[in-house]
């Protein structure tokens, strides 16, 4: 990195802060929103999620359903492949983990496409889904999420680019290879850890 | 893969890019646009203010990539202490340009747009990896509806450029939005094409410009026979103008959005 831009000193005073991944910076209390799509707008009532593929059994829960499940919560930051990072916010919802629970995974399922109502999809390596590291949500620091966030419910992977937190979630598909999903197919990483700049394929 | 292209362009490059992008880490979206991800320094070669807060960038990459409009560039600023500063920028020039154009609108308190407008020159090194995106991409092949607003206009010009290049101008229908001429880039450009502008903070009223937001009544003549609408700008506008497509009919699974700027 012996290169330069003549002039270039950066943002007076900046200091960097140790949650902020390489190439990212902090949007304070802003969140942009990034959306390829046009904003759906559904309610919980009509709602389900399913988890289907390598499983035993196709699970559909109600939004109901998972109420009944224990609340949980993330504390902590987030981080958009467009290089903002939106630091100590949080999210309330549930653990993916207690969703897997409820299914049979089949030994060979390793990777998961999420999908939401509207069609798009992401890839996720199942590891990355499980061990409290994954979330489904509806709430944002204590409010309702709204829809341009991807309210009224969305996934929650914090610890990869932001895309990966597929808006408005409807289905899990466990299987047994890597498929890409909607921004996977047009040059996105497969894995997206914001922690080793994993933007675009081959990075 | 077989089929990409990867030209090189402008006199001074003369390197020729033979391998395929794949190699480079490069790859091809389901749109048939190519992308690469390697970082290059680009000459710049022209530097237009084009008003108060809107800059052009013209830029003579070693590496060129051919892009389809509705593709972007990510510039990335380093100081001399290692700190770096990357955002992207939509291409604004059609493929058959000689250099890669990019327009920066500069936002007050910006890092990186600030240091694009005050202080880029000509003869300076810029450090670019490109083009990038796969999705809001167009090949001039169907007709289209480009929808801009503000800087999110810079796709749609390349678009524009694009069609007018490979004959097809009737192809592609625009609608652009902006506070005033200063604050739309490629104003002239956009209305010497027939877009339909609107300028929502313009004192004078200008004859074939409407004094106000874009509302349904001027979109619904433009989205007849258009395969997939184009909508470009602040998540403000993008959610807007989308609405007011599916209200008026228009399927949303042609919609395709990119969203940047302040919202
Ligand atoms: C796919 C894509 C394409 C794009 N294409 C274009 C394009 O063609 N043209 C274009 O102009 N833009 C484009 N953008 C937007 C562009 O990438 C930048 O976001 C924009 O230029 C702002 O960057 P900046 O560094 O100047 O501002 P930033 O420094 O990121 O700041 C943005 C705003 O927030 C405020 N701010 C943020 N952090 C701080 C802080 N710590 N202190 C003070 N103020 C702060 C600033 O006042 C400023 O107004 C595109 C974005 C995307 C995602």
């Amino acid at each position: 990195m012996a290169f330069a831009s003549r002039g270039f000193g950066g943002r007076p005073h900046r200091q960097r802060d140790e949650r902020l991944p390489p190439g990212q910076y902090d949007v304070g209390s802003d969140w942009p929103v990034l959306t390829a799509e046009v904003t759906p707008r559904f309610s919980l009532d009509n709602w389900t999620f399913t988890i289907d593929g390598l499983v035993g059994m196709t699970h559909t829960w109600s939004f109901q359903d998972i109420r009944a499940l224990p609340e949980s919560r993330y504390d902590g930051d987030i981080h958009c492949v467009t290089t903002w990072s939106k630091l100590g916010t949080s999210f309330t919802g549930v653990s993916v983990d207690s969703l897997i629970a409820q299914v049979q995974v089949a030994p060979e399922a390793e990777f998961v496409l999420a999908t939401s109502t509207t069609g798009y999809t992401t890839n996720l390596p199942l590891a990355d889904l499980t061990g409290g590291k994954a979330w489904l949500v509806w709430e944002h620091e204590g409010k309702p999420l709204t829809a341009e966030h991807g309210g009224p419910i969305r996934l929650l992977v914090p610890h990869l680019y932001f895309w990966k937190s597929a808006k408005w979630i409807t289905k899990f598909t466990l299987l047994d290879h890597d498929e890409p999903g909607f921004w996977e197919r047009n040059g996105y990483h497969d894995r997206g850890d914001p922690w080793k700049e994993q933007r675009y394929q081959g990075d | 893969m077989a089929t990409t292209t990867a030209a090189t362009r402008g006199k001074s490059s003369g390197i020729k890019v033979t391998d395929a992008p794949a190699a480079r880490g490069g790859s091809v979206g389901t749109s048939g646009a190519v992308q690469n991800t390697r970082w290059q320094q680009a000459d710049v070669r022209e530097v237009i203010r084009l008003s108060p807060s809107i800059v052009v960038l013209r830029l003579s990459l070693p590496a060129r990539v051919d892009h389809l409009p509705g593709q972007h560039y990510v510039v990335r600023l380093t100081a001399d202490d290692g700190y770096s500063a990357s955002r992207s920028y939509s291409i604004a020039s059609a493929p058959d340009d000689e250099l890669v154009e990019l327009c920066v609108e500069r936002l007050a308190d910006g890092e990186v747009s600030g240091y694009l407008y005050d202080e880029l020159q000509p003869g300076d090194q810029l450090e670019v990896r490109g083009p990038i995106g796969g999705w809001f991409v167009w090949d001039a092949g169907k007709p289209a509806l480009g929808i801009g607003g503000g800087s999110g206009v810079v796709p749609i010009v390349a678009m524009a450029r694009h069609a007018d290049h490979t004959g097809a101008p009737d192809r592609l229908r625009i609608a652009a939005s902006g506070r005033t001429p200063h604050e739309l880039p490629y104003y002239q450009e956009l209305r010497d094409y027939g877009a339909t502008v609107a300028l929502t903070r313009h004192p004078n009223a200008t004859p074939g410009v409407l004094g106000r937001r874009l509302a349904a009544e001027d979109l619904a003549p433009l989205m007849d026979g258009a395969a997939t609408a184009y909508v470009c700008g602040s998540a403000g506008f993008a959610e807007s103008i989308s609405q007011q497509l599916l209200m008026l009919g228009y399927p949303q699974s042609r919609i395709r959005l990119e969203r940047f700027g302040p919202t």
